[in-house]
């Protein structure tokens, strides 16, 4: 479930709230997107592609909310890391233009193992 | 009398934000039609399909490679399609895949420069066709739930909810109007499909259009036991193991180890290591990626090490139940009224089994352009205008109730209602079919159908938005478990314990009617 709405990083720019196919968040009086309904996030990660300042953090914890911390997750390089795989900013590669789903058949496993 | 917020008429009105609904509002805008698409979520990033990708049916125009694909469907599906509409599906698609490379999509070539159209990434996908949609023109508004359908003696005329994000009230009068809101998964947080309540079954069948398949809803996709995403092909390099380190699939079959494991409280393991070199990790991650997330956020370095996985009750989304189609331009019996995608049934195409989200993809796809472009001859073939019918709110049943229709009845919160729900869907009930549970659970449905279905007073936008939802869960529900017992024999995805083998007296499609009182008849399948 999403954990995460970084202040520091956060540049208000509402796109979160609009991309949430759930309506988890709403906007506080200074423009800053806060988790209203975390029991309606789907864990489906759109938001943090979505989010140009990598200020978002879904915790791939479906059912359980846990405890985050920003500092852990930027030295981790969590924090804005599925934006990055999907290759969305400035700069960065698209995963669609070197999607390799198409040759997944080439490297299948064979069909009966003795192990 | 209701006052609205919003009151905009066009020709013709979307519902829904999942590819189906972005191709029907794409084509029903090229064929010159003013559209209006409303969705509970966000176009770009609502349903099953943006979070994650998607494979498709499709073939280069190869007759024999086609004709093959068609006679496996055919088979695969328990002789329920029809081959007509599978070819009719492989040109749309391919067309269709052509002209998204056109818009931008960035398709890999392999070696010989052949583009590589089999596979789209959700995310880009959807953002792209977002942005086609605007540029052609159709008024997009996201988060506007739809709670109801207007009609008159006509026809359907259009649709009436809520703006989520400031609670105003919304009216859209069209004289076509397309239904592409998905199926109905359950809320259960399979990836993506938690807008996936049901709701346009709902709104369909209150105004009276048949349903079909309703049978054909026993998917359950694996996803990491803590996670949400359900992604089965990669378990294909897996190998399973119990809680005390035994292989499960040792002949190479996963066969239905992990729901009989999770229907009985134990935990089933899994681990990649059959793709055992870099090389072939590499390729998985770069095919599958949102698969590997829960992992690389964990610290399970999955190619490696043992994850606990469970499944996840898709329903009608990867089954192939829906709105009947009348005719082969997605229209239903309603006049006015289209369905698209997983909202639609889906027998026509693929009989009784999905065979995986390809089949999903490409109809989407395809119902999507040929409803799209039905709904706009037939809205603007007809001189009356939306704005001037005399239409009335088809909804009945899970919506707010007006003060002076007396005290509302006691009814259990939403929360409760949900859980209730889900239970009469589990893997006992709804996997391992046999006559007594479904009987028994379908008692159950029927009881809670008389809270589930009534009135609710609702407090805020989302729980008037739950209660309508709760209503389509109820009600799929009870369609699903009356066609299962309807059917008497296993046949496609369909199975019943007590009646284990294809009856060649049952290929017939069944379809259902009706909400508080559930008709069934069968329909022939045209040859």
């Amino acid at each position: 479930m999403i954990e995460l709405v970084s202040d520091d990083r956060c540049i208000r720019c509402g796109i979160c709230v609009k991309v949430c196919p759930t309506h988890v968040f709403d906007v506080d009086a200074e423009g800053l997107p806060f988790i209203a309904r975390q029991e309606d996030c789907q864990t489906c990660f759109v938001c943090e592609a979505h989010c140009p300042a990598d200020a978002l953090y879904v915790s791939p914890y479906a059912d359980v909310s846990v405890d985050v911390e920003e500092e852990e997750l930027i030295a981790s390089g969590l924090l804005g890391s599925w934006r990055a795989t999907v290759g969305w900013g400035p700069g960065r590669t698209k995963l669609a233009s070197i999607d390799t789903t198409e040759f997944i058949d080439r490297i299948l496993p064979p069909r009966r193992t003795n192990i | 009398m209701n006052e609205f917020d919003t009151r905009l008429t066009a020709d013709v009105l979307v519902i829904g934000g999942g590819p189906a609904a972005a191709w029907a509002a794409w084509s029903a805008a090229s064929k010159g039609a003013e559209v209006v698409l409303v969705d509970k979520g966000y176009l770009g990033t609502s349903g099953a399909t943006a979070p994650g990708g998607t494979n498709l049916l499709y073939l280069p125009p190869d007759q024999k490679l086609r004709d093959q694909a068609v006679e496996q469907r055919y088979k695969g599906g328990g002789f329920l399609s029809e081959p007509s509409w599978t070819y009719r599906v492989l040109d749309q698609v391919y067309i269709n895949l052509e002209r998204i490379e056109q818009w931008g999509y960035p398709f890999v070539r392999d070696e010989e420069g052949v583009p590589k159209r089999g596979h789209l990434q959700g995310l880009e996908y959807m953002n792209l066709m977002r942005k086609v949609v605007l540029k052609a023109g159709v008024k997009v508004l996201d988060h506007h739930p739809s709670l109801e359908l207007l009609v008159d003696e006509h026809g359907v005329g259009g649709a009436r909810g809520i703006s989520r994000l400031d609670n105003k009230e919304w009216e859209v009068r069209a004289n076509a109007v397309v239904l592409a809101t998905g199926g109905c998964a359950f809320l259960s947080k399979g990836l993506g499909c938690n807008v996936l309540t049901g709701d346009g079954l709902l709104m369909a069948s209150e105004l009276g259009a048949e349903l079909s398949g309703m049978e054909f809803s026993r998917a359950y996709a694996p996803s990491a036991a803590f996670g949400t995403i359900t992604r089965g092909r990669l378990l294909g390099w897996a190998t399973y193991y119990d809680e005390a380190g035994n292989i499960l699939n040792a002949d190479g079959n996963r066969g239905q180890i992990l729901q009989r494991a999770v229907s009985e409280g134990r935990t089933v393991y899994a681990m990649l290591n059959k793709a055992d070199t870099p090389e072939k990790r590499a390729i998985l991650r770069r095919s599958h990626a949102v698969f590997f997330l829960p992992y690389d956020r964990t610290g399970i370095d999955p190619f490696t090490q043992k994850f606990p996985l469970t499944v996840r009750c898709e329903g009608t989304v990867r089954g192939t139940g829906g709105i009947r189609l009348a005719a082969e331009d997605c229209s239903t019996t309603v006049a006015g009224l289209y369905a698209a995608g997983d909202a639609a049934s889906r027998e026509r195409l693929m009989g009784g089994m999905s065979g995986g989200g390809a089949f999903n993809a490409s109809w989407a796809i395809c119902s999507g352009t040929w409803s799209g472009e039905a709904a706009a001859a037939y809205a603007l073939s007809l001189a009356k205008h939306a704005g001037h019918r005399r239409l009335r709110a088809a909804g009945r049943y899970g919506l707010q109730r007006n003060d002076s229709e007396g005290p509302a009845t006691w009814r259990p919160d939403n929360k409760e209602l949900v859980t209730a729900v889900q239970q009469e869907v589990s893997l006992k009930i709804n996997y391992f079919r046999n006559v007594p549970n479904l009987r028994a659970s379908l008692d159950r449905l029927n009881a809670l159908w008389g809270v589930a279905g009534s009135s609710a007073r609702g407090d805020n936008v989302q729980q008037r938005v739950r209660a309508r939802e709760i209503a389509a869960m109820t009600a799929t529900a009870r369609w699903m478990h009356t066609a299962s017992l309807e059917r008497k024999e296993t046949r496609g995805m369909h199975t019943l314990e007590e009646y284990p083998e294809q009856d060649p007296a049952q290929l017939h499609r069944i379809v259902l009617s009706g909400i508080e009182q559930i008709a069934v008849r069968y329909d022939k399948v045209p040859v």
